[in-house]
């Protein structure tokens, strides 16, 4: 924590008089910068797509760029604190988003139907509705930052969250495959004018509730039984948790062939805990049993209809070119994309995304690879990791346990959700229909993630707020009740 | 928790490093194999863009570009199909292509130098060339008949005209579609080819016309070219040779007879009558004669043992022949069996259909070719063939006694349904035996002059068509020849 706010990490009463930075004129200088970007994207791929710039290019990212603006009035108002990077950082990838998916609504000079719509305007097709989910998902965002004042109410409703997470989580599984699926992946609730994936939301609830879980029992996990190897294991009676969670990972993989999800759950779960108990054993324990799902769910493919898919995944994986005009089409389709992207790619709107399948949603990796290349995928990249180590420093900063816990596990839910999505579509993994945060059409996604970057700001603010008298919490509003149970008090 | 918070970055950092050293793999490392794969639709899609230009057989398109507004924009028809398979080749985003669209792609494409001016006017409008059209030598009227009259058979047929080389007709049966392989539905692509059993050679693919599945040993028609080399070595249509019922070579080997008793039994016949009734015996002998070398030469002369190809237009590369051989007869028993095309002999329609041109031209082989014109996309021309002769065979003095001779094979002997009132019709059948048991090919060579003015040779071959074979021929030759003068 060399470079982050030092008075935080002054010990408490120490500040007392000492003014910290709130950094919101930062936050604005980065808003702004991010705009910049987008703005030269859309105007880029404008240029390359009708030979032409028009002032409608600056439609969409002046859009996206107002959304910001309210989430960050928001934030100075009832955020002061917060990192100023959170938000600037979410806004910049979810304007790229939008411009990428504006421009893959216009089709290039050899499509058949160019001449039709060589004149598309800034708001026709899915670049304009992309925008309306954002502001959607901004209004969540700056609701929860108004309402939830302290991150640690959340607890109150820890054992709520967890059961509305396991009922989301549920629902496609249960409901009949014309409702739920889409692509073979049976996670949707499709309803007549629209469909979510309530997955997205679940997850946040289930992370909150493994926070609040395994904070109160992270004592009793972290007793070591006996060591093996040099790893300290823990009682075979404590791993009832662990084993919960990874059927509800393999029932989640055979029912709603979401592997991806599957992954997300179990990583996170696996990371909080072992953040939690200081363990090392629970990741190794949370590996074998990845592994062993992951075999066992290949090896039974061959005949089990449920892990078919699973199985026909990894052969994709490994084979990902001996087929390309059937089985191996997404695959084979998105790594020639980024191959013909190159490592400066054609630039945006000179590349020919009518040619990925999914380009707006799964795909979009491939779409972004092809026109900015290895250099620009590695720059959002490492966009995404930036949000992810500002997370975990909220997490370090933050005093509670719970809130340190939330942040870690919401920050890494965000690192390995990229993971997931981006090494499946570049084939490093076996590819799964994992949304790719900020950047993919869809609402649920975009709800979901603005809502944890909601949630890191609201933490953040905790953790460099000053609290000049000692003990009880900040000068914005009174601590909640609560605060003693999810403190270090239940250490007893 | 800091403690373990803070390695748990450790595992996002190994996370991302991975991704990014698999991105350099995907990107950079293989970047090339990948954009470069035959799946990569932009390399397609690039080539359906604009329209392709047209094969054209007089005013009408056997091959043209249409407006799909799928996904590949332009797709390939072919109106008249299996007729024309032969010459158009197909045009398929999954096999290649073959024929003309092969070897006339780039002026097809618009990418040819031939259009250059169109290409620079285009690139200050911002406009992709489109294809120029190519302009065939095909008489619509010759390829029908013969189209028609091998519908149901094995064989094909050759037309050119004598004088120019111009290929009037170039039909094969059995044939191929090419409209399915030219789907962009892959999957109606892949059906198609399997159903054309591409692997055999011998299925609808093979262009037996240029001697795909062959070539084939010709039979008598190799008379014809023993007949040149004796006309230049002293002989003369009324020389009488030694025939005889049969003729067993010194060297031993088979025994050679002719097709029935009736035909040659004398000692002595004339060489016009030898040809005429198509005496083995008496060609046999002729040729141990003769000696290997100088029928050989002769046959070189005309185009065998050489390869060969169909001349494009404004391109190096033509469309290939299978090469027609003498093979390399040793002995009497071996020069016997080559000199009634037997043996090693083996023989093309389209080389059968130039021999007879030669004859029919006074003795001048003329190049065959396909492509009359380049034409832009308004149909004015950009190019047109220029004829080139393919050699000197047999001197005018030689071709007018060969002439006699074939004459005479149409009007009095095996050839006679080859017959044309009011035209000289000259030929030679022919009936080849290959392996045993298995039915004869039957064969036909011929030409047509109409005062003295050559118009027509042909080429005509069934395979396997067993008794009868060569007279069919013939009669498919005489029609392909009709057809052409418009009789």
């Amino acid at each position: 924590m060399p470079t982050f706010a030092q008075p935080a990490a002054a010990p408490p009463g120490a500040t007392a008089g000492r003014r910290v930075p709130t950094r919101r004129n930062t936050e604005l200088a980065l808003l702004l910068f991010g705009f910049v970007v987008t703005a030269l994207l859309s105007a880029a791929a404008q240029a390359a797509l009708i030979n032409t710039v028009r002032v409608d290019c600056l439609v969409l990212p002046v859009l996206v760029l107002m959304l910001g603006l309210v989430a960050h009035v928001v934030i100075r108002i009832f955020a002061p604190y917060a990192d100023p990077v959170l938000l600037p950082l979410a806004t910049l990838i979810n304007g790229v988003g939008v411009v990428f998916i504006h421009r893959v609504d216009v089709p290039t000079e050899t499509d058949s139907d160019y001449h039709k719509f060589a004149s598309i305007g800034a708001t026709d097709g899915l670049g304009i509705q992309q925008v309306m989910w954002t502001g959607l998902a901004v209004i969540f965002c700056c609701a929860l930052i108004i309402v939830i004042r302290d991150h640690r109410t959340l607890a109150r409703y820890a054992y709520t969250f967890g059961l509305a997470g396991i009922v989301l989580v549920a629902i496609p599984a249960v409901l009949p495959g014309s409702m739920s699926e889409v692509n073979g992946a049976k996670v949707w609730i499709r309803l007549p004018f629209f469909a979510i994936q309530p997955g997205e939301l679940a997850k946040l609830a289930l992370f909150v509730f493994f926070a609040y879980y395994l904070v109160r029992k992270r004592e009793v996990l972290s007793l070591a039984s006996k060591r093996v190897l040099g790893i300290a294991l823990p009682r075979p009676r404590d791993l009832g948790p662990v084993i919960v969670v990874w059927i509800m990972s393999v029932l989640i993989l055979v029912f709603e062939k979401d592997l991806g999800s599957s992954l997300l759950f179990l990583g996170t779960f696996v990371v909080m805990l072992y953040i939690a108990t200081e363990r090392k054993s629970w990741l190794v324990i949370g590996f074998v049993l990845f592994a062993f799902g992951a075999f066992a769910a290949y090896s039974l493919g061959t005949w089990l209809g449920p892990f078919r898919n699973f199985h026909d995944r990894v052969d994709i994986w490994l084979n990902p070119m001996s087929d390309p005009l059937n089985t191996t089409y997404q695959l084979s389709r998105s790594l020639i994309s980024l191959g013909v992207g190159g490592l400066f790619g054609a630039g945006p709107g000179a590349g020919d995304p009518t040619s990925v399948p999914l380009a707006r949603s799964d795909f979009i990796i491939a779409t972004i690879g092809e026109e900015l290349g290895m250099f620009g995928l590695a720059a959002i990249l490492l966009l995404y990791l930036l949000i992810t180590l500002r997370g975990v420093k909220a997490g370090t900063v933050v005093r509670d346990p719970f809130g340190k816990l939330l942040a870690g596990g919401l920050a890494f839910s965000m690192s390995i959700q990229v993971f997931v999505i981006v090494g499946g579509v570049t084939d490093l993994i076996p590819l799964t229909g994992l949304t790719t945060p900020f950047l993919s059409y869809g609402g649920s996604s975009l709800v979901a993630n603005w809502i944890l970057i909601g949630l890191l700001i609201r933490i953040s603010n905790d953790a460099r707020r000053p609290s000049p008298a000692g003990t009880a919490g900040g000068p914005s509003g009174p601590p909640p009740q609560l605060q003693s149970a999810a403190t270090e008090v239940i250490k007893l | 928790m800091n403690p373990t918070l803070r390695r748990s970055s450790l595992v996002i950092f190994v996370m991302f490093l991975a991704l990014l050293g698999n991105l350099t793999r995907v990107q950079f490392i293989q970047a090339k194999s990948y954009a470069e794969n035959p799946a990569n639709p932009r390399i397609l899609k690039d080539a359906y863009s604009t329209p392709r230009g047209a094969i054209m057989v007089g005013r009408d398109p056997i091959a043209y570009s249409k407006d799909t507004g799928g996904e590949l924009r332009y797709q390939r028809f072919y109106p008249k199909g299996a007729e024309y398979s032969p010459i158009t080749g197909y045009m398929s985003q999954v096999y290649g292509s073959t024929g003309v669209e092969r070897y006339e792609n780039s002026v097809l494409n618009g990418t040819d130098d031939i259009l250059f001016t169109q290409k620079l006017s285009d690139t200050i409008t911002g406009k992709k060339t489109a294809g120029a059209n190519v302009l065939l030598t095909i008489n619509a009227k010759a390829q029908d008949a013969a189209w028609n009259a091998l519908k149901g058979r094995k064989g094909a047929a050759v037309a050119v005209d004598p004088k120019t080389g111009k290929i009037l007709a170039m039909a094969t049966s059995p044939s191929f579609d090419p409209n399915p392989l030219a789907s962009h539905q892959t999957k109606t692509v892949t059906d198609a080819w399997n159903s054309y059993d591409p692997s055999s050679g011998s299925g609808p693919m093979a262009n037996r016309a240029l001697g795909g599945g062959g070539p084939w040993p010709p039979g008598s028609t190799m008379k014809v070219v023993v007949s040149a080399a004796a006309l230049e070595n002293g002989y003369d249509p009324s020389t009488s040779i030694p025939a005889g019922r049969s003729y067993q070579p010194e060297d031993g080997g088979q025994e050679i007879h002719n097709d029935v008793d009736s035909i040659c039994p004398q000692d002595q016949v004339t060489m016009l009558v030898a040809l005429r009734d198509s005496c083995n015996t008496g060609f046999a002998k002729l040729g141990v004669k003769l000696g290997a070398q100088t029928v050989v030469s002769k046959a070189e002369a005309f185009g065998l043992n050489k390869a060969m190809t169909i001349p494009m237009l404004g391109q190096d590369q033509g469309l290939p022949v299978a090469k027609s051989v003498t093979g390399d007869p040793k002995g009497a028993s071996q020069v016997a069996q080559s000199s009634i095309g037997q043996f090693n002999v083996a023989e093309t329609p389209f080389q059968e259909a130039m021999i007879a041109g030669a004859v029919a031209n006074d003795g001048t082989e003329m190049q065959p070719y396909l492509v009359q014109e380049i034409q832009g996309s308004d149909y004015s021309t950009l190019r047109t063939a220029q004829e080139q002769k393919f050699g000197h065979p047999i001197s005018s003095d030689t071709a007018g006694k060969l002439r006699e001779m074939m004459n005479a094979v149409v009007s009095d002997g095996t050839g006679r349904r080859a017959q044309i009132p009011g035209i000289e019709v000259g030929g030679k059948t022919g009936t080849a035996e290959h392996g045993d048991g298995a039915p004869e090919h039957g064969w036909f060579m011929g030409y047509a002059r109409d005062n003295g003015d050559p118009k027509v040779a042909v080429g005509v071959f069934l395979e396997s068509a067993g008794e009868g074979g060569s007279a069919d021929a013939t009669q498919i030759g005489g029609d392909i020849m009709k057809a052409v003068l418009g009789k």
